[in-house]
């Protein structure tokens, strides 16, 4: 029941870009469809299960005061790993995704689990929270991908495309991902103040 | 190497593809920062001197160390531990040789470590400059000034964000779009404006 409760609050309460505000950069830059979308919240799920399970393992071997070169070179290793499955098996996707694959070395979700989650609990936890989170990130990823490819390009998760739509454009370059974003965490909050819940104001990695 | 490359990689990486607002790199500085001109202008020196000098180290390990013995695949990992150890380090010297300078930039400096641009431009650095496996010539100035200039964007951006931001302050938001929602609003309306520099053709 527990474990499942680790699992649920990725997706809910905790949802990483819409609930801690976390890892912005490779939400914005690569929600452009929803196939570069879903590519990209697998690769992070993929790290965060891996790095999740080497951390919590190994949590009582690796001394306090070292401990974030530790994590970041677990977290670099599990990106090294996914970048060469994606060059390998996904060409297509690797380009597509292009920088933002190296760079998920620096996404904070994946620092931020590893620091406040998996260094203080055991193994199984660990992973069905890195499986939570990963969902989290992927479903907000793919939501605001949808808006956006379904606006900016006149399609719908690239399978149909819409006749009589004239596509608008910015949306699927840089000012609409930024537009989106704000006003979707903007209904989150509104959501949660009709629930009678604190609105949403601080965010993001550097608190 | 000539003039006009560094002409062109300038305006590039100050306004076409400007790191924050075409790029998406570097965006949590870009949101934590950006609340007075003052903390935004410091911060934005503090990244254009970790850029600059990460990129001129990490183009010479990739080029003397990695591409010799083959071992391209690890410049992740291999740069992102220089560029943390980096950081730390010109954190303990302007400690301990100038304390105003440690006020003005040093709590920044720890930011800056996951911060995803500085990282971005070295990795951009070796996908542009390193086709194949060896360095296009006078590829190292072309680094180090393609890190210099996106470090100039991202001051550039940040400064302009800040004095908005500023403003806001006194402006009546609704509730749920207060913070964090009304600064990516702002954000992409300043983004469409330069989307217009994207005309520019070299």
């Amino acid at each position: 029941m527990k474990l499942i409760r680790e699992f649920t609050k990725g997706i809910t309460i905790d949802n990483p870009t819409f609930g801690l505000v976390l890892g912005l950069c490779p939400t914005l830059a690569v929600s452009t469809s929803v196939v570069n979308a879903v590519g990209m919240g697998l690769a992070a799920t993929f790290v965060l299960l891996g790095s999740n399970t080497i951390i919590s393992s190994l949590r009582r071997f690796i001394p306090e005061r070292i401990r974030l070169p530790a994590f970041i070179v677990i977290i670099a290793t599990f990106v090294t790993i996914s970048e060469m499955i994606l060059k390998a098996y996904f060409p297509a996707l690797d380009k597509a995704l292009g920088i933002f694959v190296p760079l998920i070395v620096v996404n904070c979700i994946i620092l931020a689990r590893a620091e406040a989650f998996a260094s203080k609990n055991p193994v199984l936890p660990s992973v069905f929270d890195a499986l939570g989170m990963g969902a989290g990130f992927t479903l907000a990823l793919t939501s605001i991908a949808f808006i956006r490819e379904l606006l900016g390009s006149g399609s719908i998760a690239g399978l149909i495309t819409l006749k009589r739509f004239e596509p608008v454009t910015m949306f699927i370059l840089a000012p609409g991902a930024l537009l989106t974003l704000g006003l979707l965490i903007g209904l989150t909050n509104l959501l949660r103040i009709r629930k009678g819940k604190l609105a949403l104001k601080k965010g993001g990695c550097c608190k | 190497m000539d003039i006009s490359r560094i002409f062109a990689i300038a305006i590039s990486m100050v306004f076409i593809n400007n790191f924050i607002l075409s790029k998406f790199l570097g965006l949590c500085p870009f949101l934590g920062v950006s609340k007075e001109s003052k903390s935004a202008l410091s911060m934005g020196f503090a990244v254009i001197f970790v850029m600059t000098s990460s990129a001129l180290i990490t183009w010479l390990i990739y080029d003397f160390v990695l591409l010799p013995f083959n071992m391209g695949y690890l410049r992740t990992i291999v740069f992102i531990l220089v560029i943390a150890s980096f950081v730390q380090f010109i954190e303990m010297v302007i400690r301990k040789s100038s304390p105003p300078l440690y006020k003005a930039l040093g709590i920044y400096l720890p930011l800056i470590t996951t911060n995803c641009a500085v990282l971005g431009v070295t990795i951009l650095n070796v996908d542009n400059f390193f086709p194949g496996s060896s360095a296009l010539p006078g590829s190292f100035v072309y680094s180090i000034f393609q890190a210099f200039f996106a470090g100039v964007g991202f001051m550039l951006a940040l400064i302009l964000m800040s004095g908005i931001r500023e403003r806001l302050e006194l402006a009546d938001v609704p509730e749920s779009l207060q913070g964090i929602p009304i600064a990516f609003v702002v954000a992409s309306l300043m983004s469409l404006a330069f989307m217009g520099f994207s005309g520019f053709k070299f």
